[in-house]
């Protein structure tokens, strides 16, 4: 085996190896996305934020318009200070709603954002005035027993 | 069993457990000694690449074939064990997920470390050792070249350098193998397959913690391998033991590691 033969080699070892070391980070990782966009900050106070975590996607009608930055507990009114980054291609007027919502029954959660109708819109800093906590699975049972039961007091009268 | 016998039959097997003990401490002594002294004297091994060129050679193009060839079946059958259990909860749109996060954060880097373990770090226990039994070294010695900066510095980089290639081939042939099977065969959603992938899987989180993975495990793989060589008995036999044990703690030492440095990456920054 002479020199070049293996310099030949090597070098086609070296190309395939960075070549999937690429594969695995763009088509595997996606790096493409969110990344490097220009985006801006919102803010959201709620109740109950259920599993959210930080990096979650926040989608509006599915499309995924942003992630959640960071996640705080505001000791002064003790709710949940979600800090939201979103897309700078994508303006949201200022009553839009944001609610925490599932993928799925057992999916992962994330801020579902739906557009209001006012004419101005977010802009950085702001904050989503209207929010709807995640639902509490333990919550949503006792409040359906606790219906039945009324119902079954009812019926016997 | 006279008191007297009894008494120098248990200093005996002490002096045995303590000698073993001490054997074992002063080779781990040695080991990290020469890996420090490689280290110091890689200069010749990067001055003069062509040398770890041939080396990378050895130990990864000649790896390519296995490594690229498990790596497609190990994606394969993930995606058929995976979706046989995912349809169950009528989740087999998360195969892709399934088969990408377990490659590319486990199986990529362990396997792949493995099989450059017994196929690279035999070869260059034995190759090493030999030159060592034929008096190569010694002869190099004589000749006033540093046996370390010619044959150790090159063999440690070429594998130290191949490892991560490999692993990521290995990571990227199983998930085109998990496509293969799990969308061509099986028939799930592409789109789903691959997007769900793309969700899932993070760049920092997930294929850099496995790629520095796979550096940990080639520096150890290469490194017990260079050094069993050098430390190898000259004979036959001393050779054929030296080999053994490379392919022995090279697989527990990537065992072990990949224990630590997943409880280091993959518990403590889940939750941050």
């Amino acid at each position: 085996m002479n020199r070049a033969t293996i310099d030949l080699w090597v070098g086609i070892f070296v190309v395939i190896g960075i070549g999937a070391l690429l594969f695995l980070a763009l088509k595997v990782g996606n790096l493409a996305t969110f990344s490097g966009g220009e985006t801006y900050n919102v803010q959201g106070r709620f109740v109950n934020i259920g599993g959210l975590k930080v990096r979650a996607p926040i989608k509006s009608a599915g499309v995924v318009v942003g992630r959640v930055a960071d996640i705080r507990f505001d000791n002064e009114t003790y709710e949940a200070l979600v800090s939201m980054n979103l897309d700078q291609h994508y303006q949201f007027p200022r009553d839009s709603t944001a609610k925490i919502l599932t993928s799925g029954i057992l999916g992962e959660q994330y801020i579902g954002l739906e557009a209001g109708g006012d004419g101005v819109m977010l802009k950085n800093g702001d904050r989503v005035r209207l929010t709807q906590s995640a639902v509490v699975l333990e919550n949503l049972i006792s409040q359906f027993l606790f219906n039945k039961a009324a119902e079954g007091k009812d019926e016997k009268k | 069993m006279s008191l007297a016998q009894i008494r120098e039959h248990a200093r005996g097997r002490l002096e045995r457990l303590g000698n073993a003990v001490t054997s074992h401490v002063w080779r781990l002594g040695f080991a990290s000694r020469f890996l420090f002294y490689t280290m110091l004297h890689s200069g010749t091994a990067l001055r003069r690449f062509r040398l770890t060129v041939a080396e990378i050679y050895f130990a990864g193009v000649l790896s390519l074939i296995i490594i690229m060839v498990s790596g497609l079946f190990v994606g394969m059958v993930l995606a058929l064990q995976g979706y046989d259990t995912l349809q169950r909860f009528g989740a087999s749109e998360s195969l892709g997920v399934l088969v990408a996060l377990s490659l590319v954060r486990e199986l990529g880097p362990v396997v792949a470390g493995l099989l450059f373990a017994s196929r690279a770090g035999s070869a260059i226990t034995a190759e090493i050792g030999l030159m060592k039994a034929t008096e190569q070294i010694s002869a190099m010695e004589m000749m006033a070249v540093d046996p370390i900066a010619r044959v150790v510095a090159p063999r440690f980089w070429g594998g130290v350098i191949s490892m991560p290639l490999l692993a990521a081939l290995f990571s990227a042939l199983g998930i085109f193998g998990g496509y293969l099977v799990g969308v061509q065969l099986i028939g799930v959603d592409a789109g789903a397959f691959w997007s769900q992938m793309q969700a899932a899987v993070d760049l920092r989180n997930d294929i850099l913690n496995g790629v520095i993975k796979s550096v940990v495990f080639g520096v150890a793989v290469t490194w017990i391998a260079v050094f069993e060589g050098y430390d190898a008995v000259p004979t036959a036999e001393g050779v054929s033991r030296a080999t053994t044990r490379t392919v022995v703690t090279s697989s527990l030492a990537i065992l072990a590691l990949d224990f630590v440095l997943t409880a280091l990456m993959f518990t403590g920054g889940k939750s941050a």
